[in-house]
């Protein structure tokens, strides 16, 4: 164990440890570690098994970003600001539903954090419930495929534009298939004086109902859909976007994943995987993702 | 220094006095003076390094706290009514984390019906949360309060959060004479703040860790036994301050003519107008005394049995309701009581929502009790009768 290690609980496969080791990492452990309540926090810090060997605090599920504002207050105000980065680990269900005002207040008043969300797509900690970041078409227990209805109708919240839209310095999706990406992009975030916010694509094992082996195979297929655009923003300006040869349609990462088999017998299921196709070209429009031949 | 001030100003000179590295708020009637005028000492550079955050709301502010406290910060808040309520989940989370954290709490109704004004529902819905408790009768009495909240709060043997409950308007919005207290004096009172363990890449420490059930009880149990040891450093502090100050406000209960057959017990702004209807009551000849409730939580069991113990009567004013069974303070002072004392107890629910209680009403309250016109019970008191009228 260096800074987040041997104890922890996930499943094999879970793309959680992956983020929290590469970030930790990337930031050689000068890091203080504010945690909302979610799977992450149960798989790691449990009284007496704890897997942070960096100064570590959870303490409810919608206040993450809030305390970190507290940390790092108090760091500055005792003058020990160069003792580590104020870093938030925290759930998709934890930022962009339950903790968004939270998280809008630390942005709002710019705290020096790194918040990182963890988007596995739905509350996974306890038992796969739809979250605001839960894409169309998928069943969850909360949005489950039935007779009538193909599992979640409605968008994924657009957490990047909203997180732009308060001003912050820098804002950037990424994914657990692409290590170096997320490195590269925590590097540069903590550079930046003021709030940045990361949103890492993480697989759920469990709730994505894939085999631990193909995690970052299907994380990796989220982004050459075009589904899940890695994207960079820098006060505002969209600075860097990670191009896609030859874009793959979304069938080829939804037949991996038992939340979207019901896409491919239900009734309304052809119009859902539309749904999701017009959302990948849509990302791809706006973001350009595309490698054209004259590139 | 002697001057006349408002009660909020009282609290934000003493809070400034303590130095608190990390203040928090949301602005909230009749609270908002409080915060408004640390801002401004802030904005002035009066507050050394201190940093002053405008939070998004009263959860946001107490969550801000949690993470400054665990960090090694000394933190300060204030709030009341449905700021304190929404602050409800951080505080019962900060009480576990055993966060000594300090909130000024200026007593309000809550809603509904909407009121702005005073009555003690808001802080008696904390009252099972792990934070001390104490209510305080007038503003030299809250502008003292501050810096013992902290030397108790921080020490070592409690480490839980520390709530000062003063009424709101009545005693936040009152004009009073303070002798207010200078820097030296709460420096020589007040150490800084040593946490016994905090937030640093130095030695890396886990806070609010999740709890199975092989050990949730013990950290539970380990509270309670804060509790129990806050009683005693309470009642240290408080000595200590009687000491240097020339202030004495008593223990934890205040009791005025002990021998008396009659007590009337209560807790807050109402008690210095108690005083006087008493004192004038015992000049007829009628033996009644006073219980005033300045801790709270811990509850002074101990203290009550003793001051009751040859009671025939007990008068408890309460200023909010546990609906479906009757004020919080009863029942507490009942349950202390239980086998010690016979008296009889009177349990009424007084000026809830800012309903006004003069002196004619407090003064015929006990003479119905002292003269045998009332039965033993429960019973609102001061209110007109109102037909609801539900279409």
């Amino acid at each position: 164990m260096k800074f987040f290690g041997s104890g922890h609980g996930a499943c094999p496969g879970c793309g959680l440890p992956i983020a929290v080791k590469t970030v930790l990492n990337v930031l050689e452990g000068k890091v203080f570690a504010v945690n909302s309540t979610g799977c992450l926090e149960i798989i790691s810090s449990q009284y007496g098994k704890n897997a942070w060997n960096v100064p570590y605090i959870h303490s409810l599920f919608e206040n993450a970003a809030a305390v970190a504002a507290g940390v790092e207050a108090a760091l500055r105000a005792m003058k020990r600001k160069d003792e580590g980065y104020v870093v938030v680990f925290a759930g998709d269900g934890a930022t962009a539903d339950i903790g968004i005002g939270t998280l809008s207040g630390a942005f709002d008043r710019n705290h020096d954090i790194l918040y990182i969300c963890l988007d596995n797509e739905a509350y996974q900690n306890t038992g796969h419930q739809q979250s605001g970041l839960t894409p169309p078409g998928e069943s969850t227990t909360t949005t489950p495929a039935g007779r009538v209805l193909p599992g979640k109708v409605g968008r994924k919240k657009d957490m990047i534009s909203i997180a732009v839209a308060h001003g912050i310095p820098y804002v950037a999706s990424s994914s657990v298939g692409y290590i170096s990406d997320i490195r590269r992009k925590v590097k540069k975030a903590v550079k930046f004086e003021g709030a940045k916010y990361i949103q890492i694509h993480s697989p759920c094992v469990t709730g994505w109902g894939i085999d631990g082996s193909l995690s970052i195979k299907v994380a990796r297929l989220a982004v050459e859909t075009g589904l899940y655009p890695l994207v960079e923003y820098e006060y505002g300006k969209l600075t860097s976007v990670k191009k896609i040869k030859d874009r793959k349609p979304v069938e080829e990462y939804l037949k991996l994943q038992r939340r979207f088999r019901h896409l491919f017998t239900h009734e309304r299921g052809r119009e859902m995987i539309e749904v999701l196709q017009k959302f990948a070209d849509e990302n791809a429009e706006k973001y350009g993702l595309d490698l054209r031949k004259e590139e | 220094m002697r001057k006349v001030v408002r009660g909020f100003y009282s609290v934000a000179y003493s809070v400034k006095l303590c130095k608190p590295n990390v203040i928090c708020a949301y602005p909230i009637t009749p609270q908002t003076e409080i915060v408004e005028n640390l801002a401004a000492m802030y904005a002035n550079g009066e507050l050394g390094d201190a940093e002053y955050i405008t939070a998004e709301s009263e959860f946001g502010a107490a969550s801000t706290l949690v993470g400054a406290s665990a960090a090694g910060a000394r933190v300060f808040s204030a709030t009341c009514s449905q700021g304190l309520i929404l602050m409800s989940e951080v505080l019962f989370n900060a009480a576990g984390m055993r966060l000594p954290i300090v909130l000024v709490n200026t007593n309000r109704a809550l809603s509904a019906p909407l009121s702005i004004w005073n009555d003690h529902q808001d802080s008696m819905a904390m009252r099972d949360a792990g934070i001390m408790q104490v209510y305080v009768e007038n503003n030299q009495e809250a502008h003292d309060m501050v810096p013992q909240a902290y030397k108790v709060a921080e020490d070592r043997r409690v480490l839980l959060p520390f709530m000062v409950c003063m009424d709101g308007y009545k005693l936040t919005h009152a004009y009073e004479p303070i002798d207010l207290l200078d820097q030296e004096t709460v420096d020589s009172f007040l150490p800084p703040y040593e946490p016994a363990a905090y937030m640093t890449t130095k030695k890396p420490l886990a806070f609010g860790c999740y709890a199975p059930p092989h050990i949730y009880m013990e950290l539970r149990v380990a509270m309670q036994q804060a509790m129990e040891r806050a009683k005693e450093v309470m009642s240290e502090v408080y000595r200590e301050w009687g000491e240097l100050t020339g202030r004495d406000w008593g223990g934890h209960i205040a009791v005025d003519f002990p021998d008396s057959r009659i007590f009337v017990v209560a807790m807050g702004s109402v008690v210095g107008l108690l005083r006087k209807v008493v004192e004038e009551l015992r000049r007829e000849g009628q033996s009644v005394g006073l219980i005033k409730i300045r801790t709270f939580r811990p509850f002074p069991v101990e203290e009550l049995r003793d001051a009751l113990k040859d009671a025939e009567k007990v008068i408890v004013l309460d200023r909010s309701v546990s609906f479906g069974y009757e004020g919080p303070v009863s029942i507490d002072l009942k349950s202390a009581i239980y086998g010690h004392s016979s008296a009889e107890i009177y349990s009424y629910a007084v000026g809830l929502g800012g309903r006004d209680m003069p002196k004619d009403f407090l003064e015929k309250l006990i003479r119905d009790v002292a003269e045998g016109r009332e039965e033993p019970g429960f019973a609102f008191k001061g209110y007109h009768e109102f037909e609801e009228v539900i279409p």
